[in-house]
């Protein structure tokens, strides 16, 4: 019984987890698919989740807060688009750009507005999205198994949870089963056969990193109005760029990208639970060890020594019309 | 990536002066606004910066004192760009810089001076040099793309950072994780003790003798650089790897030699915190410092003289924003965190935006001037 309870806790954290990762990986794979790289995801989700424990605290609104930071995170994507593909600027040097002008204007402005320090004061309960309990949910958590499992892992998670895991299907068959995906698909690895086609390479990019802005704000305000209560400082702690780990450990594909940030989030879930413990046979494991498997994976993944990611063709170039 | 430092038709003045002072207005005047926005006044904000910067002899320690990291990181990441490399990795490397120094000088710090701190110098660039060597032959050798590596590996270096400083590195009896006190022979003397010996007083700050340092790398880059023949390998990659392979060069020992020198020069960072400074190795004494580097090679145009006077420049930003915070409780530091975010942008991302047209027009004059 106690076995089962651990997994049903570590399920439940893994979900929790991997909720903006999944959404800013995604947010990603828009971008990465149309041939932009954007290292930005950390900034777009750091920004937006200032702006929605701003807005969210102002208005006392979740969804006013949710709105802010998408609102926050698709004008950082548009200043991205249009430093890399309006002015063909280099693409990783803008996603740090925005990343620490981010890091720095959500402090900036959370004591200006606030006078808390670097972050705002707590957001009531009734301005986040707070857990959704299913029907029954209470009663059946006493029922062995079958009803933990409901009651802690299928039911109690916040809107955006299943919003996340709702995108998924959504995404990939926006990507690989509709007009808008291959043409996206098409940018990314032959801009100048889209070119050719008659369609602007430049207008899909800009479309790519709005649905990337948009994800990308979703994902930032699940950290400030969902899972917390407040913004602080650097409260996305590198989940940007652990999301685009998942992304390229995915290989730049929906199903393996997800599965991806289940294994990232679930390595954190373990290493909360196994902080301290021994282990049997194996000892006390560093925590920090756990902690290093994500970037060590897809360090191992990008030198090839577990299996071959290969970035979309044109990824990372700019699109010079020939004239 | 022949956007960086690429060969341009207009004078050097246009492209390593004008320009850069022109990115750098631009992002002054956005980040003006935002101080005007949270209510304060942009040109007293600047001039009490310029104030805290430069006003009194410790301000101008403390500015000298950054400005030795910036040059060190921007060096790293410029070292990079010349071979057309993004070394977003200095963060780790500076951090890993900071262990070697500090492993060093826990072990040879009762050894006298002169022989301890040229060790601990040595290993903080080996430290270094290693964790920007490996993602350069993951890069040259396995193809894994540079920037993604370089980031993994700044966490990597925190995980292991964190695991050694938390576990073994720690004084027993201590309640936040950092090492014993380094013995005195390895201690890399304060500027105003060294000045205080010469009779000079210039106030207490945190500026050591790895300014110097500092100094002698931008001239070593320099020669290494633009007088070597492993600098113009490096460039020749950067520049075009097809051509320097019809030349006979090996892009991939290019790669890794460029990228060991870059981590090196981070490494560096950690002589003038752990060696200069705290005298004990310590969590998280980087402080960001390896990303104001990119910053500083895009402002420097990768180039000695650049990287020196953005590194005073944002050594005064740093230097200033912390005692503008406390004239303006509403702008702190962030604010320069802002401003640098800014000056990425405007003197990088969109370089292209102002670069061409204001290039274009000197070069259109330049061209008219030779023909009559």
């Amino acid at each position: 019984m106690e076995a089962v309870s651990w997994i049903v806790l570590i399920v439940d954290a893994t979900l929790r987890v991997s909720t903006p990762l999944i959404l800013a990986a995604f947010a990603g794979l828009f971008a990465e698919r149309s041939g932009v790289v954007d290292i930005g995801l950390e900034g777009k989700m750091l920004g937006a989740a200032f702006a929605a424990a701003a807005a969210a605290f102002a208005t006392g609104s979740p969804w006013l807060g949710l709105l802010a930071g998408i609102g926050a995170s698709v004008a950082l994507a548009m200043i991205h688009a249009f430093a890399c593909v309006t002015h063909n600027g280099n693409q990783v040097v803008s996603g740090m750009a925005l990343n620490i002008l981010a890091a720095g204007l959500g402090p900036v402005l959370a004591l200006a507005w606030f006078g808390h320090g670097g972050q705002t004061p707590m957001v009531a309960d009734t301005a986040r999205f707070r857990p959704i309990h299913f029907p029954f949910a209470d009663r059946l958590s006493d029922t062995p198994f079958l009803g933990q499992i409901y009651s802690e892992i299928v039911s109690g998670h916040n809107l955006i949870v299943y919003v996340a895991l709702g995108m998924v299907p959504l995404a990939a068959w926006l990507v690989y089963r509709t007009r808008f995906g291959l043409r996206l698909r098409a940018v990314g690895e032959a801009p100048e056969a889209v070119d050719t086609a008659g369609i602007s390479v430049a207008g899909m990019r800009y479309r790519a990193m709005a649905v990337c802005g948009v994800l990308c704000g979703v994902a930032g305000a699940s950290l400030s109005i969902a899972q917390n209560a407040l913004f602080v400082r650097d409260m996305t702690a590198g989940m940007g760029y652990l999301a685009l780990a998942a992304l390229i450990f995915g290989k730049w594909r929906p199903a393996p990208t997800l599965f991806a940030c289940f294994l990232f989030a679930f390595a954190d879930a373990v290493q909360a639970r196994l902080q301290g413990v021994d282990i049997p046979g194996v000892g006390v494991v560093p925590v920090q060890a756990i902690q290093a498997i994500p970037y060590l994976l897809t360090v191992l993944l990008l030198a090839g020594f577990v299996g071959r990611a290969s970035a979309p063709g044109a990824s990372g170039l700019p699109y010079v019309k020939e004239r | 990536m022949s956007g960086f430092g690429g060969p341009t038709r207009a004078p050097a003045w246009v492209t390593h002066g004008l320009v850069p002072l022109i990115n750098l207005a631009l992002a002054l005047a956005v980040a003006g606004v935002v101080v005007a926005l949270i209510g304060e006044d942009p040109s007293e904000a600047l001039r009490l910066l310029a104030l805290g910067a430069v006003g009194h002899p410790e301000a101008i320690g403390y500015t000298l004192y950054y400005a030795t990291n910036f040059v060190f990181t921007g060096l790293a990441v410029a070292i990079a760009f010349h071979c057309g490399l993004f070394n977003i990795g200095g963060e780790g490397q500076a951090y890993l810089g900071g262990l070697g120094a500090g492993l060093a000088a826990l072990a040879f710090g009762d050894w006298p001076a002169p022989a301890a701190i040229p060790l601990a110098v040595a290993a903080a660039a080996a430290f270094g040099a290693f964790w920007g060597f490996v993602p350069g032959w993951l890069q040259a050798k396995r193809g894994s793309h540079i920037v993604i590596t370089t980031i993994m590996f700044n966490f990597l270096a925190a995980a292991l950072m964190t695991w050694l400083m938390v576990e073994v590195l720690i004084e027993p009896g201590r309640q936040t994780a950092e090492s014993r006190t380094f013995a005195p022979g390895a201690w890399l003397p304060f500027a105003h003790d060294v000045l205080a010996a010469l009779g000079v007083d210039m106030g207490r700050s945190s500026l050591n003798l790895s300014f110097l340092l500092a100094l002698a790398c931008l001239g070593l880059f320099w020669l290494f650089v633009w007088r070597t023949r492993w600098g113009y390998e490096i460039r020749a990659v950067g520049h075009n790897e097809e051509a320097a392979v019809y030349g006979g060069i090996s892009p991939a020992r290019a790669i890794m030699l460029a990228m060991a020198v870059s981590g090196g020069l981070a490494g560096l960072v950690g002589v003038n915190e752990i060696v200069g400074v705290h005298h004990r190795l310590l969590l998280e004494f980087t402080a960001g410092y390896g990303f104001v580097g990119i910053a500083v090679a895009l402002m420097g145009r990768n180039h000695p003289v650049g990287i020196l006077l953005a590194a005073l420049l944002f050594g005064a930003l740093y230097q200033g924003g912390s005692e503008l915070a406390f004239d303006m409780p509403n702008v702190t530091r962030d604010m320069v965190v802002v401003l640098q975010g800014l000056v990425i942008l405007f003197s990088g991302a969109l370089e292209n935006m102002f670069r061409a047209r204001i290039e274009g027009r000197f070069a259109r004059r330049a061209r008219a001037v030779r023909a009559a």
